[in-house]
């Protein structure tokens, strides 16, 4: 209602200068304006739609193997085994969280650090020389980095131990595609932070670390954790590098070495061949997945907006 | 002005290249005669099993090398892709590595072909030959290291494909019985990518469709001392072989049973036994 309330309002303001512009070249700027108004709107509800009618196809298709197999079953089975009519999930959510978690925990300080380098620390040529490396990290496909991880770091844990097919090969290459997007996002953060916080701090006689610690990085808390919450979405969404290098055994990971499914891969491993009750389990499984990354998602910002404000206020 | 211009020549260039290639897409090379014989034309979509689709693309060049106006698109995707896409009828034709069981829908079934499955292993690995029950033992945890049955002292990588299958079903039904595929097993969701984690882990064991053997980077293993060849297999001695099926949703008509008729014919079943798999004959 507001809208069509706001056009006719834009029209008397704009009737005032009525000596520059013939009638008719004012109109056919009114109908441009009304026509990209119209179009914005178009859009903008699209892809609220488009989110909808996903949720609403996972939900109608996942549904029923809740209802058969039971929610708490669902979620805290050990056993995956369509075949034999056992569908627990538990091992894909161990095998999620264990990758997730084990790959975010090097990537942030390791991330964080590389950003504060490339923002303050570097000289000029470094940093014009890593930036753009960077930057082109963060398009490569994922299918390469799962080639290289099946080629190069499967065959270097298989070292170590077990079949080389594992979460701590999994750990690796999500760390160097989790990488690029911390830092880029982070380096960006830190270097918005205005420029009369560094300068005061050092005129009171602070260190470069001090300032650093105290000063930029609470006041690039925000971005900063939007940078991890990016993180967090790539680690826990990606498929195809994961499927090519974690094994896909369907068992809760017991160490490093050991292979794991995560539940990405559980849906993309199986859909192909999938009928009836497996088919409708592994949508359970995508939305087990949207309700993980939701709840991720909530907890990091939450924790990096109340952080943001208790600094800001003391 | 000069800018439309140069629009317009570019945009009669681009349609020119355009309709050349279109013209040269449209006569793959076959031979005169051949095209003056054929009266057939029209195209067939395919898709499922991505054990038969290398094979369904051989078929369906084999066709289109008689009857040029014919246009054969092969799909992959799986079995259950080709049951579903066929009942749906979103293809002429399904193709499927499974039985068809109760779940799935009433579909008309042909057979083309049958498949051997091979064991296969790294060819470092010096074992050449296992028992159906080691075998068995492997694939369900109570074997775990290569010493217990002649080979290295190393641990056995067990790498199988994924539930539901149509290889992993048919290797379940006829050597693992009623016992479950161990939780520790490496899964890889198609013939390719198991063969490239066997191709490059000397303690890998899997196993693959006939047709994927061909290349020697695997060695198949003998099983209770049958060799895994086509002439094993034929004979019925090799123990490991399944039925490879296409599928229509209705009696077929047409380009579609021209198509069929093709394969269940002579020549077609020639080339399917030349390329590693055992004719219906």
């Amino acid at each position: 209602m507001s809208q069509s309330t706001n056009i006719p309002q834009n029209q008397a303001g704009g009737n005032r200068p009525q000596i520059l512009s013939s009638a008719s070249h004012k109109q056919s700027r009114y109908a441009v304006n009304r026509m990209a108004k119209i179009a914005m709107i178009v859009c903008a509800s699209s892809s609220f739609l488009i989110l909808l009618v996903i949720i609403a196809f996972i939900f109608r298709e996942g549904l029923p193997a809740f209802i058969e197999v039971g929610f708490f079953q669902f979620l805290f089975g050990i056993d995956w085994s369509p075949s034999r009519g056992m569908f627990g999930i538990l091992p894909m959510i161990a095998g999620s969280l264990a990758v997730t978690i084990g790959s975010i925990a090097v990537a942030i300080p390791l991330g964080v650090a590389c950003a504060i380098l490339l923002a303050e620390i570097a000289p000029f040529k470094v940093r014009e020389a890593l930036r753009p490396a960077v930057e082109l990290l963060v398009g490569i496909p994922s299918v390469i980095y799962g080639l290289v991880g099946m080629l190069v770091i499967v065959p270097a844990v298989r070292q170590i131990g077990g079949t080389g097919y594992s979460v701590l090969a999994a750990c690796v290459v999500l760390i160097v595609m989790i990488l690029p997007t911390i830092i880029s996002i982070s380096e960006d953060s830190i270097r918005a932070v205005p420029r009369k916080y560094k300068e005061g701090s050092l005129s009171l006689g602070a260190t470069q670390w001090q300032t650093v610690w105290h000063v930029l990085i609470p006041a690039a808390r925000s971005g900063i954790g939007a940078s991890i919450v990016l993180g967090i979405g790539r680690a826990i969404g990606e498929t195809m590098a994961m499927i090519m290098v974690i094994g896909n055994a369907v068992m809760v990971p017991t160490s490093p070495l050991s292979p794991a499914r995560t539940l990405t891969g559980n849906i993309a491993v199986e859909i192909n061949y999938a009928t009836g009750l497996h088919a409708n389990a592994l949508f359970a499984t995508a939305i087990i997945l949207l309700a993980f990354i939701v709840i991720l998602n909530s907890i990091t910002m939450a924790l990096f907006k109340r952080g943001f404000r208790g600094q800001s206020e003391s | 002005m000069a800018v439309k211009n140069r629009m317009r020549v570019i945009f009669l260039v681009s349609l020119l290249v355009l309709s050349l290639s279109l013209t040269a897409c449209g006569q793959p090379g076959t031979t005169p005669s051949n095209a003056a014989v054929s009266g057939l034309s029209g195209s067939i979509t395919l898709s499922g099993s991505n054990t038969v689709q290398p094979l369904a693309e051989i078929l369906a060049n084999a066709f289109t090398a008689l009857h040029p106006r014919v246009r054969i698109v092969v799909q992959g995707g799986g079995s259950s892709v080709g049951i579903k896409a066929v009942n749906d009828g979103t293809v002429d034709l399904g193709s499927s590595s499974r039985e068809l069981t109760a779940s799935d829908p009433k579909l008309v079934v042909f057979p083309l072909a049958r498949d051997g499955i091979a064991v296969i292993v790294n060819p470092q690995n010096p074992v050449n030959n296992l028992s159906k029950i080691q075998i068995r033992d492997i694939y369900s945890g109570k074997i775990t290291r290569w010493s217990q049955v002649n080979g290295t002292d190393q641990p056995v990588t067990v790498v199988a494909r994924e539930e539901g299958s149509g290889t992993r079903t048919a290797f379940e039904e006829m050597i693992m019985g009623d016992q479950p595929v161990t939780r520790g097993a490496i899964l890889q969701s198609s013939n390719g990518a198991l063969l490239q984690v066997v191709r490059a882990d000397v303690n890998a064991i899997g196993f693959i469709s006939f047709g994927f053997l061909a290349d020697k980077s695997v060695k198949g293993l003998s099983i209770d001392g049958v060799e895994a060849t086509l002439a094993n297999a034929r004979s019925g001695a090799y123990p490991v072989v399944r039925a490879l099926y296409f599928l229509t949703k209705t009696e077929p008509t047409g380009l579609v049973k021209d198509f069929l008729d093709f394969c269940a014919g002579p020549e077609a079943q020639k080339l399917i036994t030349s390329e590693g798999y055992v004719s219906v004959h």
